[in-house]
């Protein structure tokens, strides 16, 4: 038997033994907490231990489990809360109480709940991994499709017939080519750390439509891709991902709270079963699973709960579903990285992060995408990274390592927060290279107009962006009428179009239709006016009309199902102008 | 387990290694007793085989290699608790100090705690009035929350704590018992006894508990004042029902504690020497607070930190801003210029005060009033930034108008006095009235029938 020679926090050691192989997920101690075996030399074998240590002792059995660190995918994923290493939360609340213990080894998934599985192929069909064997409703907007293993295929000798079962009941039977038999069940196992297979990657195309008008337009993010939202505290990272998870076009959202707030948790937990999701009608938690490690949850636990999440979001993805992880956040799963490489005494690359940071940083984003599925469906993951950088400092190693592996770069701003410009994200810094990927869609799903106006909008937020420093400077008393003009204009697009209020009914969510007809007034007062304004009307007439205030206001004024709205208003701009230019004359 | 192991067999710093020990466990709790008779506590930071690194919490002065036999406890630091600690006060490790004997303990607890299941957090949204305009208006404070005051050294906090403990309307109407836990890790002596001169002057003393780790006391103990603390509170607060107010005061000393331990054990050093973990060590206190569900009470945090140097991107300041929801950040500029409580409004915010402000809380306008000041606060610093260049005479009206807004803002909303009690209509009326000093097109946060209701033109005699 292998016992505990050394422990050091999170870290324990075994002495001589080759019993353990790397990954490999172990039992430590008489409690049995949880742990992964991190390292092997011929004298020692570390092992991080997914909960707290306190109390160990050396000399206590460490067993190994066979096989490496896993989740249980099957039904009843949805809806759940699971800890890092997919314990759910709530049954371990009925085991200990308000207050987490530690060894508690509760299965991942309900054992003893049925699902009404339908059975999708006969006696004879051969089934490939991947391929989908039976179905049942897991939640009353998703379908878990469960799939036969990757790895495994054969030919059905047997099917259980049509009814009521649970993810430990036989639904199946596969003879193998070298004739094994393998028996198939609702559920399944995969190792967190290695990613689900897939026929191949499919070229982005389509957008994750998020609602969000700073998104949508400036920076809009792909399904199947990748983004990072940057931004010191109290800049709304955690508002913001929670909006995307609210409102984006996702099928199916894993929200990973990684060494955040337990009242954030908390506050999903709690708004998430109020919503209705707008397009089917029913509770928002329908479609989404919450990973919780909070900050004061143990930090190995922390490292694992981002596989975890990908893992499920992967399981969704083979299903041919569109899936959306809000990682929340991820530089604090790069300080669970550093706090164990620090226990190691592995030699430290900058600010003290192990040198193998971007490598982990780039495996996790690369697991994003578009696919074809092993069945032959299309379904994607798109990850949206929250990075909390020290200091409010971009240029410290999370922030700098994540930028060049995500596609989609939303900068929050302070100075934004703090005049409560949300969301507080800065157009001058924030980029998106999927704009071009996305052309078509826009062109065809929205108004072939779509790019050209969001390029004239981008245009004048930059001619700003050079007048303020002038401004800075002299005041913008002395500045000639037409960029006087661009200046409040480019008022109206940030107060008006770019920032948004997450609590107003029509306002949080915007779709696409909307967007761009605001996107449309405002460069139509844009026109109209720089006309006028050539024509000698002089710019504190023009605002004097209102109109500017009108149309920062359209956003609450019409509502997203009238659109027909715009036309009033468009005429308002053209009638007020007019007079004014006839006015001059 | 009874064994004594006699003398050490290396002292480095606040740590002690013992060599041949036999079955100790992770973290438990170490008895030393020297020759002389006194004893120290200690706690097993690193076992390996049957070597243990352990922690001396008083310090290592006087210790030899020979002076002294070691016990091991088997069990890992606790704190005996009842409802008597109301009234008390304990050293920096939870042992009384006031010369009242021993607290008759109904139960122990462990000082680390656990963590707290998200799944039966519930979700806090009472408001907590505390009399004081810009915190009420702009950062309410919400039972259950953990709101830091970020200060400099020489700058009122305590003032402001003191106040906010004082006007706390903690638990008006449910009935249920208020009580404050005061923490203090490294404050001077002074500081200690304003506040519980205070707490004495207010009448709570007899509902304060009092940790002391005063600026001269053993540094490492430090690293367990707020546990005990928070022990405590969280006794108090889920077993008995009450609702608890914890001051910790000064985290950076705290956190000053945890690097020098952590230089002694000869840890990788982050940012500033600071270790990699203190993100998760300072979690492991702030998270201490909240609601839970089925239960009366709640733990409500103010911890207040001095930025060193004012430098609010410091590792403390920066770290704590990413756990605590929310701060109040405090400024010298405004300090200088006799306003108080300084608080520096902009980089101020209360996460939880969107879910526990407006109908049925405080009042419907309450966001409305509270962003439009956000707002145009924000404009009178570009104003002034624009008016250090080109004097004040060269700005637009508007420009001029903010500018007077911002002085007639930091003079009527901010500044009150220390035993002035705002109530929230006063604080939101006199909002609005600010606000009307500006034209009403620049109000650009409201809702137009909102603005008129309250929309005041004959505001500026007001605030003659």
């Amino acid at each position: 038997m292998n016992t505990i020679f050394s422990i050091n926090g999170p870290v324990v050691k075994v002495r001589d033994t080759k019993d353990f192989s790397m990954l490999e997920m172990v039992y430590v101690g008489e409690k049995r907490l949880i742990g992964e075996v991190i390292g092997i030399s011929s004298e020692e074998t570390t092992i991080q231990v997914y909960e707290s240590t306190t109390g160990l002792k050396p000399g206590e059995p460490v067993e190994g489990s066979g096989m490496p660190m896993s989740a249980t995918l099957g039904p009843g994923i949805l809806t759940n809360i699971f800890d890092g290493i997919e314990r759910p939360l709530k049954k371990l609340e009925e085991l200990s109480g308000a207050f987490i213990a530690e060894g508690a080894n509760v299965p991942a998934l309900d054992t003893s709940k049925r699902f009404e599985v339908t059975v999708t192929v006969e006696v004879g069909d051969r089934l490939e991994g991947g391929q989908i064997f039976a179905t049942c409703p897991e939640t009353p907007v998703i379908e878990h499709r469960s799939m036969v293993p990757p790895n495994v295929c054969g030919e059905v000798v047997w099917t259980a017939k049509n009814g009521w079962y649970r993810i430990t009941d036989k639904i199946a039977e596969l003879k193998t080519d070298d004739g094994k038999t393998v028996t198939l069940t609702l559920a399944q196992k995969w190792p967190i750390k290695k990613s689900r297979p897939f026929k191949e990657r499919l070229p982005i195309s389509m957008p994750l439509v998020t609602g969000q008008r700073v998104i949508d337009t400036i920076a809009p993010i792909a399904k199947g891709g990748t983004a990072a939202v940057p931004g010191g505290f109290g800049t709304g990272k955690t508002m913001t991902q929670h909006q995307l998870a609210k409102w984006c076009d996702a099928d199916i959202i894993v929200y990973i709270g990684c060494g955040e707030r337990g009242n954030e948790m908390t506050q999903v937990l709690e708004e998430f079963s109020e919503l209705v999701d707008p397009r089917t009608g029913k509770s928002l938690t329908d479609r989404t699973v919450l990973i919780a490690n909070t900050s004061n949850m143990p930090v190995a636990a922390r490292e694992a709960s981002i596989y975890t999440g990908i893992t499920l979001a992967e399981y969704y993805r083979d299903m041919g579903y569109h899936i959306a992880i809000m990682a929340d956040s991820t530089s604090r799963w790069a300080e669970a990285l550093r706090e164990i490489s620090g226990r190691l005494e592995e030699m430290p690359a900058e600010e003290g992060f192990p040198a193998y940071l971007p490598s982990r940083i780039s495996e996790f984003y690369e697991r994003a995408g578009y696919v074809e599925t092993l069945s032959g469906k299309e379904g994607s993951v798109s990850i949206i990274g929250a990075v909390s950088p020290q200091g409010s400092d971009f240029s410290e190693p999370v922030t700098q390592n994540t930028k060049r592996f995500v596609r989609c770069f939303w900068a929050l701003d302070k100075s934004l927060a703090y005049a409560r410009h949300y969301p507080a994200i800065n157009w001058n810094d924030s980029y998106s290279e999927y704009i071009d990927d996305l052309a078509d869609y826009y062109g065809e799903k929205v108004s072939p107009d779509f790019l050209a106006y969001r390029q004239r909008i981008a245009n004048i937020l930059h001619e700003e962006n050079k007048l303020m420093e002038i401004v800075k400077l002299i005041g913008s008393d002395v500045l000639p009428e037409d960029q006087k003009l661009v200046i409040e204009i480019a008022r109206v697009v940030r107060v008006g179009f770019l920032q948004q209020n997450a609590y107003h009914k029509d306002d949080t969510y915007v779709p696409l239709e909307k967007q761009f007809n605001m996107m449309g007034i405002i460069l139509e007062l844009y026109d109209r006016c720089a006309e006028a304004v050539s024509r000698g009307v002089t710019v504190s007439a023009v605002t004097a009309t209102g109109l500017f205030e009108k149309v920062i206001k359209m956003k609450y004024d019409i509502p997203n199902d009238k659109p027909q709205l715009f036309k009033d208003l468009a005429e308002e701009i053209s009638k007020q102008v007019s007079v004014l230019e006839t006015e001059v004359i | 387990m009874n064994l004594q192991y006699v003398g050490l067999n290396e002292i480095n710093g606040p740590l002690v290694v013992l060599d041949g020990v036999e079955g100790a466990s992770f973290d438990e709790v170490v008895d030393i007793r020297l020759d002389d008779g006194s004893a120290r506590l200690g706690r097993v930071v690193e076992i390996s085989g049957n070597k243990a690194v352990l922690q001396v919490f008083e310090g290592t002065n006087g210790l030899s290699l020979k002076n002294t036999r070691t016990r091991f406890m088997g069990k890992p630091m606790e704190m005996p608790l009842s409802p008597e600690i109301l009234g008390r006060v304990f050293n920096g490790a939870g042992r009384p100090v006031d010369g009242l004997g021993d607290i008759y303990a109904e139960k122990t607890a462990d000082i680390n705690g656990k963590p707290l299941n998200p799944v039966s957090r519930s979700y806090p949204r009472n408001y907590i009035h505390t009399g004081i305009s810009s915190v009420d208006a702009l950062m309410t404070l919400i039972r259950g929350q953990k709101l830091p005051i970020f200060s400099g050294s020489g700058l009122s906090h305590n003032k402001l704590a003191v106040q906010i403990v004082r006007q706390a309307e903690i638990a008006e109407e449910s009935g249920q018992e208020f009580a404050v836990v005061f923490a203090a890790m490294g404050v001077k002596n002074d500081v200690a006894d304003y506040f519980r001169r205070s707490f004495e002057e207010s009448g709570v003393l007899q509902r304060v508990a009092m940790f002391l780790n005063l600026s001269n006391d053993p540094i490492i103990e430090r690293i367990l004042t707020p546990r005990c603390a928070l022990t405590a509170a969280e006794y108090l607060a889920f077993e008995k029902n009450m609702h608890i107010l914890v001051i910790l005061t000064d985290m950076t000393s705290y956190a000053e504690a945890v690097r020098e331990f952590s230089s002694s054990k000869g840890e990788i050093p982050g940012r500033k020497g600071f270790p990699g973990y203190l993100y998760s060590d300072l979690a492991s206190l702030y998270e201490r607070a909240g609601v839970i569900k089925g239960s009366e009470g709640s733990v409500t945090q103010i911890p207040i930190l001095t930025m060193p140097n004012d430098d609010i991107t410091h590792p403390v300041p920066d770290l704590t801003g990413y756990i605590t929801e929310g701060q109040i950040v405090l400024d010298r500029g405004l300090d200088q210029s006799g306003i108080y409580p300084p608080i520096s409004v902009l980089p101020s915010l209360s996460r939880l005060m969107k879910d526990g402000i407006g109908e049925g809380y405080t009042r419907s306008d309450h966001s409305d009033v509270s962003n439009q000041l956000f707002a145009c606060y924000a404009k009178v610093m570009d104003a002034r930034a624009l008016a250090s260049v080109i004097g004040e005479d060269e700005l637009s009206e508007l420009d001029k108008a903010y500018i007077e807004f911002g002085k007639k803002f930091e003079k009527y909303f901010v500044s009150q006095r220390p035993d002035e009690n705002r109530s929230i209509d006063e604080t939101l009326d006199l909002g609005w009235n600010l606000l009307s000093l500006l034209p009403k097109s620049a109000l650009d946060r409201v809702n137009e029938k909102v603005l008129n209701e309250k929309y005041n033109p004959n505001t500026a005699e007001l605030f003659e």
